[in-house]
């Protein structure tokens, strides 16, 4: 084969095939320390260890959570956090039969000469880094790649450049026994039509798989997860369906079917329009070899943070708020969702953020 | 989209789709005049324009043989001449439902620099050809990039020359009207093994999509026509059920969703070798999002030209061989093909000659 199959080859095909189950989703929960600070600070909650320990907890011991998940990603202080009984996270997890994630990346630095656009870095020694990772009980990881549109981004330089950092990325992942999560964000800010995100969203993955096919990854020990093809946030909206036709569409020219499962980025969709979204793509009928699913971070956890608002009494209502929109996403990766999960009014609020930082 | 919009769009797909039905597949018989020379000379016939047209007619004109067939590739001289009732081929082929093809390239050339790799040439006045060709009746064209395995073969020079060249000739079909298919066809001859077939078919096919994804082309009104992944010629042999497993798995790899039909070449099998291949291929219980067909020449002309001889009084029994591969063929892209083809003189025989020029 042109992919490189280790000793881990078959551990990860089946870890990549069992996070993409249909009814499953991914939770991403991998905020870093500066991330979560600005959540909490949202709720003015103190962005302390102790907060961060209890909101993951919140949400890792939510009724009923853990049948929709197939997997969470986690940031590196959460993967050896423990639960007030004592029980690391990790073993909680693993128990449940939801896998144990990791992002690995350190974020985002500027593309000199370009106009403001970025490559990710977190290269210089990750293969030790997973190892270690490995060790903690993680089988996945996840390493975020941003991509604009502007009048002349992205450039050949940014897609290339972000393109062969998530290659090796993915490469190092699997010589350790980590299934790589590929995620090339292509930014929704910007006053672009759909059709402009559809072309570029093509031609980044286009070069993305062809990275991953030049550094040997092993297509089917991975995943993918991309935004969902949508018009810029400064245009007008268009209806679920029209999204989920662009998104297919667009993934049906690039990833090859050797990809088990595709986990979408909910970017600053709002809870919601995400899974409506995610449903209506699912309800499409056109053939799509590998399942759709997804791996959201504030469209699953935006309106269970206002309803903890950092308060101990409130943890039923939060983990009740937090299991409807797990019970909502897990339908919508069966096309079942029938809208209106909650009457939360936050539950539609846009969670978009102009030039995003995480 | 990525893709340019061409205002053939509707019909590339709708060709491309028809021509991927399952039960029917492609005859290729677009044999340059030197090469229906070398075939003719094998049985004792003058290369002459009557007996070219002979042949033709007789493949054209079997009773049944038509249902079986989406396609017939032409040479140029075959896109105009006429059965000797005077029905032009192309009408012929169209009232029964078959599309006629026509071959658009103009040879391989030699790759300077290398060891004896080549590039394809025909881009000069491409386009003009192709819409000639399209008022003549043709609806699809073919190309053929030739690449080989060897000790530093295939290069990253030849593997992107020929990648780029099919791109450019897709695109410029497309402009015209006519459903290209990419033809990367990597050589057998050698002494390797099957894996390393499958690696090199991974890394070309790679290479070849992330050219057509830069030129823009629409995946939806394109086929593909790959080699088997097999050993080498001078290899051991491995049975049809190997081949179907390594042969599936680089397609999965490489191939998008996007694209409609896949039809193989047969290179130097013999017709049954070919057809048992492709029927192992069509029961195999994987993801298949592309119909898997045929697009043979000597593969289902061997036994057929044999049994002719160039004599008017062999033509019914030249006929009914034909039509025995043909069937055998079409019960392979439904991979209930079970091996009992009456066997014509010749369908067992290898049709492998090294370092094959056409």
């Amino acid at each position: 084969m042109s992919a490189f199959v280790g000793k881990y080859a078959d551990e990860l095909i089946k870890t990549a095939k069992y996070i993409a189950t249909p009814g499953k989703g991914i939770l991403a929960a991998d905020e870093s320390t500066g991330t979560i600070g600005k959540r909490f600070a949202s709720i003015n909650v103190e962005n302390v260890e102790s907060n961060r320990q209890a909101l993951r907890e919140l949400l890792f011991t939510s009724p009923g959570a853990f049948p929709c998940l197939s997997g969470v990603i986690l940031f590196e202080e959460t993967l050896y956090q423990k639960t007030s009984d004592g029980k690391p996270f990790v073993d909680l997890l693993m128990e449940n039969g939801v896998i144990p994630g990791i992002k690995v990346d350190k974020g985002v630095v500027d593309l000199a000469g370009t106009n403001g656009e970025t490559t990710t870095q977190g290269l210089d020694s990750l293969g030790a880094r997973c190892q270690e990772y490995y060790k903690a009980g993680a089988r996945f990881a996840k390493w975020r790649a941003v991509l604009k549109i502007g009048v002349t981004e992205p450039s050949e330089l940014s897609i290339q450049e972000n393109a062969k950092g998530l290659a090796r990325y993915a490469i190092i992942c699997q010589e350790n026994g980590l299934v790589p999560i590929v995620e090339p964000e292509v930014l929704t800010d910007g006053s672009h039509d759909i059709k402009k995100c559809a072309a570029v969203t093509e031609t980044v993955l286009a070069a993305v798989y062809k990275a991953l096919n030049d550094h040997h990854v092993l297509l089917e020990g991975t995943l993918l997860k991309p935004n969902m093809v949508t018009p810029g946030s400064d245009s007008p909206k268009v209806a679920p369906e029209v999204i989920a036709e662009y998104t297919v569409t667009a993934l049906r020219r690039t990833v090859p079917p050797a990809v088990p499962g595709i986990v979408f980025l909910s970017g600053g969709q709002s809870e919601e329009e995400a899974t409506l979204n995610l449903n209506a793509m699912n309800k499409l009928d056109v053939l799509k070899p590998w399942t759709l699913t997804f791996s959201f971070g504030r469209a699953l956890q935006q309106s269970t943070l206002k309803a903890w608002a950092g308060k101990t009494e409130n943890l039923a209502k939060a983990q009740a708020t937090f299991l409807t929109r797990c019970k909502a996403n897990s339908d919508a990766t069966l096309g079942k969702y029938t809208g209106g999960a909650s009457g939360d009014s936050a539950a539609s609020e846009s969670l978009y953020v102009k030039g995003y930082k995480y | 989209m990525s893709c340019f919009t061409s205002k053939f769009a509707d019909e590339l797909i709708a060709n491309a789709a028809y021509i991927g039905t399952p039960g029917k597949g492609i005859l290729a018989a677009d044999e340059s005049t030197g090469t229906i020379g070398k075939r003719l000379a094998s049985i004792n016939v003058e290369n002459v324009e009557s007996n070219r047209r002979a042949l033709r007619e007789l493949l054209f004109t079997t009773p049944g043989a038509l249902p079986c067939l989406s396609g017939v590739i032409l040479f140029e001289e075959t896109l105009y001449q006429k059965s000797s009732n005077g029905t032009p081929f192309v009408d012929m082929l169209k009232s029964a439902g078959v599309l006629p093809g026509i071959k658009v390239d103009k040879g391989t050339v030699e790759l300077a620099g290398t060891n004896g790799e080549t590039t394809t040439q025909g881009l000069d006045g491409l386009g003009d050809r192709c819409k000639k060709y399209y008022e003549a009746g043709a609806r699809f064209a073919k190309w053929r990039a030739v690449l080989k395995i060897g000790q530093n073969e295939p290069s990253e020079l030849a593997i992107h020359e020929n990648a780029y060249g099919l791109a450019r000739y897709a695109v410029i079909c497309q402009e015209n009207g006519l459903v290209p298919i990419v033809e990367p066809e990597i050589l057998v001859d050698g002494s390797h093994d099957i894996h390393k077939c499958a690696a090199v078919t991974e890394r070309v096919l790679a290479a070849c999509y992330k050219a057509l994804s830069d030129h823009h082309v629409l995946l939806e009104g394109t086929l593909l026509k790959p080699n088997m992944v097999t050993p080498g010629s001078e290899s051991a042999k491995v049975a049809p059920e190997v081949i179907a497993e390594h042969t599936v798995r680089a397609l999965q790899r490489t191939v998008p969703a996007a694209v409609p039909a896949i039809v193989f070449l047969s290179g130097g099998q013999s017709e049954e070798e070919a057809t048992r291949n492709l029927n192992a291929m069509n029961q195999l219980k994987t993801k298949k999002p592309w119909s898997l067909s045929f697009s043979f020449g000597r593969a289902l002309q061997q036994s057929t030209l044999k049994t002719w001889g160039g004599k008017e009084e062999n033509v019914k029994k030249a006929q009914e061989a034909f039509l025995v591969r043909c069937k055998a063929n079409s019960e392979a892209t439904l991979g209930i093909y079970k091996g009992d083809a009456k066997l014509g003189e010749g369908a067992a025989e290898s049709l492998h000659v090294k370092d094959y020029k056409y």
